[in-house]
């Protein structure tokens, strides 16, 4: 459907920038430049994954439980947004609304931990400022977290969009793109689900 | 309230109460300043600056706003340069010899090396891409055209702000890439490296942005037929030099993002204590300083292989040999650059690792000069001013890169580090790769957007100026480098190094002449422009005779639609196909062109992020708050109320506007 548009703008040699897959296409791009940034921030934290200093090791204070259920909310809310995406396909504006009202709900109880796990180990003395390692592990988790939060307030102005324009090409180009957004988020978390938490629980 | 401005330690006013440079220059750039906005009032401007450019987002318009704003920074940058020759010229002595202080002269060089590649460099970079790829392409945009605007006046916010810290505060005193400890909060407690922070994280935000639009454009909206290996080079180079900035300017967004955190909320990455490490830094910022080198000179190379067929009226010779020479130093460029550290102790095993890849590099390269000198071989060669800016660059880019394989032999860089040859090489490709490269392309482009050439023998006077300037600027720090002197000398104590610092000055000079004479060519561009009080008549389409790529076959200045009918493209250089094909200009039955909308969401946001920018260097926290969330909401406004659909430009107004240029074209006796 958005692909004929687009086609047909193409032939013409009209300027495509109505909601398409050159969007589509530039949002990709700027995914992949945001996985070098990630990249940069994993290399980071593993050259300081020793750095403790005089503070204590990561592993004293990682509870691997609190995580699974945060890891697990993320992961549920990937799934949430590709049922909203099916919704989208089909053309169900309430379907969309529904799955993405889920999957915003998930999000933020996963941001809600987070910020929970961060004051809860600042109070515990495992603060950014403590050392090098802490640092590390405070600015890769954040960078994750304020991405979601991103997303979450994406979330929130794509219901006033549906609820304006429903389900038009525009909104459609806005929705698979904040899919990609989501998705991605979801699959860095894996990465620092695995690399801080994992292997800084050993 | 007030933040660091009641701190007497971040000194917000003592450079103007201290300096009397720093006073003079900042008063003479307020005058002038207020002088252009009454004359722009005066003269009852402001509409059309709104509409047809602050608003804009016709690729060739923000084109020419990225260009202007290099050409002021390239001025801001060099009247650093100088005042430096100057001052080393008589600095023989001790700390009060010469006329700058230590304090002074530190923030100096610092600021010369900042602006010239994040504010000068990329800016002039960003305009070439904007004016060119889109037209080469056969586009009547690039794919993002807001995100375009909001790029520049991204670029515009890091440009002022950086030029805020010669009044308010400091800047910093660290070297262009701020290596830590030094540029930590205990090594630099003022505010200069916070402005150096905030400005550099603008200027990658919007280079950022702008490598995704033209990502997209280059992939997407090249006309139909036109295969990858049927663009142009230039389109090439701008492809690579984008995917570069895409791997590379990330790194540099967490490098800083990083010393903020350690800056303002005491964080432990590059401190010396708290298990930080300083190296880390040094590592990130190469990583993304040296491919950010190649992202500045394959442009240029780009220019170079559509400038030389174009006045040797011949076709490239090896087209893909360039494309796959590009392409080569894409991936070599992410594995050299510890050759900027051989002295960090890194091992024989990393230093041989890196130096036989830094010499590597000069194969690809070689290829694309011989690429060009057969291109020559055999061709009635013009020596019009762009020609000659090539010329200029294959020879002095080619020592340049010779010094650079003396560099890349570790033994011997242990002698040459941080020493005048460093800078004298690294200017040698800079200025004689890049610089001359882009002047190259800024010539030859130059009546496509305005329909007249720049004057021809200022053109090739400021061309010996900077060739001759150059050579007597450089070459003397080479020798000084050998004696033994080191970059960053604020006073020396050796008298035998004195007359060569003079010769240098003396080329500091004559380079300045040579921008004084692109100036003057300017001005009479503008008295030409003000003649025809702004609306520039149409000219032929191809001025140069004999240009071989698509934007030569659209009338100079292009309509804002570019390509009244998007061509179809059946070989590499497509224009000189027509040319010599019996393909006759269609004159009639056009469709209406679909057309994207002006926004003024990009020029708030760039103010918000100037002012948020200001804002964090002096740590007004509740103004930081606001910005930041103006900011964001002019963004989301604009989601909901910007113009996406565009609009129509009728089919008569395409119709008068190619008649009108058929009609010269008839009246003049061109072929069409």
């Amino acid at each position: 459907m958005n692909t004929t548009v687009v086609k047909t703008a193409h032939m013409t040699g009209n300027y495509s920038h109505d909601g398409g897959s050159s969007k589509v296409f530039g949002f990709w791009i700027y995914i992949l430049q945001d996985l070098f940034l990630f990249a940069t921030l994993f290399a980071n934290f593993a050259v300081f994954s020793s750095a403790y200093d005089t503070g204590s090791a990561g592993k004293d204070f990682i509870d691997l439980p609190f995580v699974l259920v945060e890891t697990f909310l993320l992961l549920f809310s990937s799934i949430t947004y590709g049922f909203a995406m099916i919704q989208m396909h089909r053309s169900n504006l309430t379907g969309v609304r529904l799955w993405m009202a889920i999957t915003f709900l998930l999000g933020f109880a996963f941001i809600a931990m987070e910020v929970y796990e961060f004051a809860h180990l600042i109070h515990e003395g495992a603060a950014p400022w403590t050392s090098a390692y802490w640092s590390a592990f405070f600015v890769l988790v954040a960078t994750h977290g304020i991405h979601v939060t991103g997303g979450l307030i994406w979330m929130a102005c794509m219901f006033i969009h549906l609820a304006l324009d429903g389900l038009d090409a525009h909104n459609n180009a806005r929705l698979t793109c904040l899919s990609l957004f989501w998705h991605f988020l979801d699959i860095i978390w894996i990465g620092v689900f695995t690399v801080v938490y994992l292997l800084g629980a050993l | 309230m007030f933040g660091r401005f009641t701190d007497p330690a971040a000194g917000a006013f003592s450079a103007l109460q201290n300096e009397p440079i720093v006073l003079y220059t900042v008063s003479v750039v307020l005058v002038l300043g207020f002088l252009l906005l009454v004359a722009i009032t005066f003269l009852g401007w402001w509409g059309v600056l709104w509409r047809n450019w602050i608003t804009t987002v016709d690729h060739k318009r923000i084109g020419i706003m990225y260009i202007v704003l290099a050409l002021v920074m390239l001025v801001r940058g060099f009247s650093d340069a100088i005042m430096m020759r100057m001052h080393q010229a008589m600095a023989l002595g001790g700390e009060n010899a010469g006329y700058l202080l230590p304090d002074h002269y530190d923030q100096i060089f610092t600021a010369h090396g900042t602006i010239m590649i994040f504010f000068m460099a990329t800016p002039l970079l960003f305009g070439l891409f904007n004016y060119v790829v889109p037209l080469q392409i056969g586009a009547r945009d690039v794919a993002f055209p807001f995100l375009n605007n909001l790029g520049f006046w991204i670029t515009f916010a890091g440009a002022v702000l950086i030029n805020i810290s010669l009044g308010i505060g400091n800047f910093g005193r660290v070297g262009w890439l701020a290596y830590p400890p030094l540029s930590e909060l205990a090594g630099s407690p003022d505010t200069g490296v916070d402005y150096y922070l905030w400005s550099l994280q603008l200027s990658g935000i919007a280079t950022t942005m702008g490598a995704v639009n033209f990502v997209a454009t280059i992939v997407k909206m090249r006309a139909p037929g036109m295969t990858m290996m049927k663009m142009p080079v230039f389109c090439w180079t701008t492809l690579v030099s984008n995917v570069l900035i895409l791997m590379i300017y990330p790194v540099l967004t967490v490098a800083l993002a990083l010393l903020v955190c350690d800056r303002y909320l005491g964080m432990h990455f590059f401190t010396n204590d708290g298990g930080g490490n300083p190296m880390t830094w040094i590592n990130y910022v190469w990583i993304f300083g040296h491919p950010e080198v190649y992202v500045l000179v394959l442009p240029a190379f780009g220019i170079l292989s559509e400038v030389v067929p174009t006045f040797s009226s011949k076709r490239l010779f090896g087209y893909s040999s360039m494309v796959g020479a590009v392409l080569v130093i894409l991936v070599l460029s992410f594995l050299v650059w510890a050759h900027h550290f051989f002295t960090m102790g890194g091992g024989v095993a990393v230093n041989t690792f890196f130096s036989i890849a830094t010499m590597i590099i000069a194969v690809p390269t070689g290829v694309k000069v011989f690429n060009w000198l057969f291109t020559m071989y055999k061709g009635r060669v013009r020596l019009e001013p762009p020609m000659l800016w090539c010329l200029g660059m294959m020879f002095t880019f080619v020592g340049g890169g010779l010094t650079g394989v003396m560099l890349s032999i570790t033994p011997a860089d242990w002698q040459f580090h941080n020493s005048l040859f460093l800078v004298a090489h690294f200017h040698h490709t800079i200025i004689g790769g890049v610089v001359f490269g882009y002047l190259a392309g800024l010539v030859y482009w130059f009546p496509k957007a305005f329909g007249v050439k720049l004057n021809h023998k200022l053109g090739v006077a400021s061309f010996w100026c900077w060739f001759v300037g150059f050579y007597l600027a450089f070459f003397p720090l080479y020798i000084l480098g050998l004696m033994g002197a080191t970059r960053r000398l604020q006073h020396y104590m050796e008298p035998s190094w004195q007359p060569y610092f003079i010769v240098a000055m003396v080329g500091a000079f004559i380079i300045g002449i040579g921008i004084l004479l692109t100036v003057l060519q300017l001005l009479l561009v503008i008295s030409y422009g003000i003649r025809h009080k702004g609306k520039l008549p149409v000219h032929e389409n191809d001025p140069w005779g004999d240009a071989r790529t698509l934007e030569w076959s659209i009338s100079s200045p292009p309509p804002s639609y570019n390509f009244a009918r998007i061509p179809t493209v059946k070989t590499v250089d497509a224009y000189w196909a027509m040319k010599v094909g019996s393909n006759k200009r269609k004159a009639g039955s056009f469709a209406k062109i679909h057309m994207p909308s002006n926004t003024s969401a990009g020029f708030w946001a760039g103010i918000l992020m100037l002012i948020l920018g200001f804002a964090l260097v002096w740590h007004l926290w509740w103004l930081v708050i606001i910005s930041f969330i103006a900011t964001i909401a002019v963004i989301i406004i604009h989601s909901f109320t910007g113009n996406h659909d565009g609009y129509y430009i009728p089919a008569t107004e395409v119709q008068e506007t190619e008649d009108r240029f058929a009609a010269y074209l008839e009246a003049e006796g061109i072929k069409a």
